[in-house]
């Protein structure tokens, strides 16, 4: 006798998220890049449908990074000294899809980048580079609210995500977001119920919960990677079961959490195969757009979310 | 839990005066007033002092519908004025309601498939009310015989238990929250179960409060839906917050104003 496979129906499903405007949409990126959407749990495709495939964005800097091993800056070579070639090797070197540039520079600890410096580098980005844009500050909540007002307005109409918005600093932000058409990101502690709160609060603003990504933040393998997993895993049952406040696409930072770790550091090879199976669970829990740093890593992933697209479905 | 906005009932004198009268704006306003509360469909009842329900019924309908296209709870003890109003329907229904007699559930049951409506079985009979679990789980039990019978599907059916007012009878209120969960293993699939909450405080000073504590408790008993009054405030805060320690609801700060945005 054949098994019969116990299939879930779902009431809600994840909203969809827009990144990147295109000339006629008042833009000027070459695409626009959705994810989001889905309607049943990660890959179980015939429980509903699953429009999206899982994105990963290149993380970029608006300065040469100081934290990272000198293994994996030199994945990047000597354009890594010049934030813009960098950017630019992503793109066509690598064909990233998405970059994630985050403004370290502006914190008052990595060079202390004014607002005119930082707006203006990502005017020249834009110029540079033409595909959908992820901004986030620098960590640091007085610099950020201070910068990511100018540099919102200077990636006006593009329609980026901008971040990170948290629990005590969210109103800038959002604010920004509301004002120049951008989508937000709302970061809560690996924490179901902060996650749920800074969607409400962020929301009264006005901005719909249609344009907020959540960054449930992670921890990458061996780090609480399964802590993110199982709050991922709640927040999603809540979505699919109508809770529209939950009801948000993932962004998840694999990149910074990865490297790291010790075992990322020890040896370049472990530490790409870190970064890629931190990235390959966290698909499974629902990630739909994944920061990442090293290109290897990010194409081994990419072939994986091949892979498991493309298989026939049970 | 299902929310089934009471208000709309020719008992109340504010929408007796709006059916005598043609005053559509009055019952649009109760009508979305219970909406924006979180009622997720709405009772319809021309009420005792009707003279003419069979035209009473259609009008208020298709007053509601203008406003609204959420489900219609249609509320008449005479099955001729529930297939009046059901033909005047385009919004979902509900059919409220059938008791455990043979003569009225073979006219609701057809009536409820031929427009794909859903039905409310109240566990009484033309022999009064049940006096104990055993009446009411016997009752229960012949409405969704019949409903198989008839190839009615039982997940549409809701059964009622039929409350009753506190003071009238104190001893039989714990057969009723154990009829709630009794009632969903008597079939599989299981029926839905719904109470007539205001029935429980009727009469009474402490109505609100008896309500709410009532509800309260009926959701721990798994209770999937209940006609009641959604503009009582505190009745609709203790039903969320019920919901949410059974951990059917992710909690926040916000977690009555999250439940609201839903």
């Amino acid at each position: 006798m054949e098994t019969q496979l116990v299939l879930e129906k779902w009431p809600g499903a994840v909203s969809t998220v827009s990144i990147g405007a295109k000339k006629e949409e008042g833009g000027t990126r070459s695409c626009s890049i959705k994810i989001g959407g889905e309607s049943a749990l990660p890959l179980l495709f015939k429980e509903g449908s699953i429009p999206n495939k899982p994105k990963i964005a290149f993380e970029v800097w608006d300065i040469a990074p100081c934290d990272w091993p000198e293994e994996l800056l030199a994945a990047y070579g000597e354009e890594i000294n010049d934030p813009l070639a960098w950017a630019d090797k992503c793109v066509n070197k690598y064909k990233a899809e998405l970059l994630c540039v985050k403004m370290q520079g502006a914190h008052p600890d990595f060079g202390n980048k004014g607002t005119g410096e930082s707006a203006k580098f990502i005017s020249r980005l834009l110029s540079r580079v033409n595909v959908p844009l992820v901004i986030i500050g620098s960590d640091d909540d007085t610099k950020d609210n201070l910068i990511m007002p100018a540099v919102s307005e200077a990636a006006k109409k593009e329609r980026c995500i901008i971040g990170c918005a948290v629990q005590d600093n969210y109103k800038t932000l959002a604010a920004s977001a509301l004002a120049d058409g951008h989508s937000l990101i709302a970061q809560s502690p690996i924490d179901i119920n902060i996650a749920k709160q800074l969607n409400i609060l962020i929301s009264d603003m006005g901005l719909a919960f249609e344009r907020i990504v959540m960054d449930p933040t992670i921890g990458a393998l061996g780090y609480g990677l399964e802590y993110a997993y199982s709050i991922m895993e709640r927040a999603r049952l809540a979505a699919l079961s109508g809770d529209k406040t939950l009801a948000c696409a993932f962004i998840c930072f694999i990149g910074q959490e990865a490297w790291k770790t010790k075992e990322a550091k020890s040896s370049i090879e472990q530490g790409i195969v870190w970064e890629a199976v931190t990235a390959s669970s966290l698909i499974q829990a629902g990630a739909d757009l994944l920061v990442m740093r090293h290109p290897k890593a990010i194409e081994k992933v990419n072939n994986f979310i091949e892979i498991l697209y493309s298989t026939p479905r049970l | 839990m299902f929310i089934i906005g009471e208000l709309i009932n020719g008992m109340y004198p504010n929408i007796a005066l709006a059916i005598s009268s043609r005053d559509k704006k009055a019952v649009q306003h109760c009508a979305l007033e219970q909406l924006a509360c979180g009622a997720d469909a709405l009772d319809i009842n021309c009420g005792p002092g009707s003279k003419d329900p069979l035209i009473d019924m259609p009008w208020l309908i298709e007053t509601i519908q203008e406003v609204t296209d959420k489900p219609l709870c249609l509320d008449s003890s005479k099955p001729q004025v529930i297939k009046d109003g059901l033909k005047a329907c385009k919004n979902k229904t509900i059919i409220n309601s059938t008791t455990a007699d043979r003569e009225k559930l073979d006219i609701l049951i057809p009536l409820a498939k031929q427009y794909k409506s859903k039905l409310i079985g109240i566990a009484i009979s033309k022999k009064g009310i049940p006096q104990n679990k055993d009446q009411r789980l016997e009752l229960a039990a012949l409405i969704i015989t019949y409903c198989a019978e008839k190839k009615f599907p039982v997940e549409d059916l809701y059964l009622d238990p039929i409350a009753m007012p506190i003071n009238v009878a104190q001893a039989q209120a714990r057969d009723i929250l154990e009829c709630i969960r009794e009632f969903k293993i008597l079939s599989e699939p299981a029926p839905k179960t719904v109470i007539g909450l205001s029935n429980v405080s009727q009469g009474l000073h402490a109505h609100s409060l008896i309500n709410r504590t009532f509800l309260t408790m009926a959701v721990d008993y798994g209770l999937d839906s209940a006609i009641l009054n959604p503009l009582d405030k505190k009745l609709m805060d203790s039903l969320i917050t019920a919901e949410l320690i059974l951990n059917k609801n992710i909690y926040c700060d916000s977690y009555l104003e999250a439940y609201r945005k839903k």
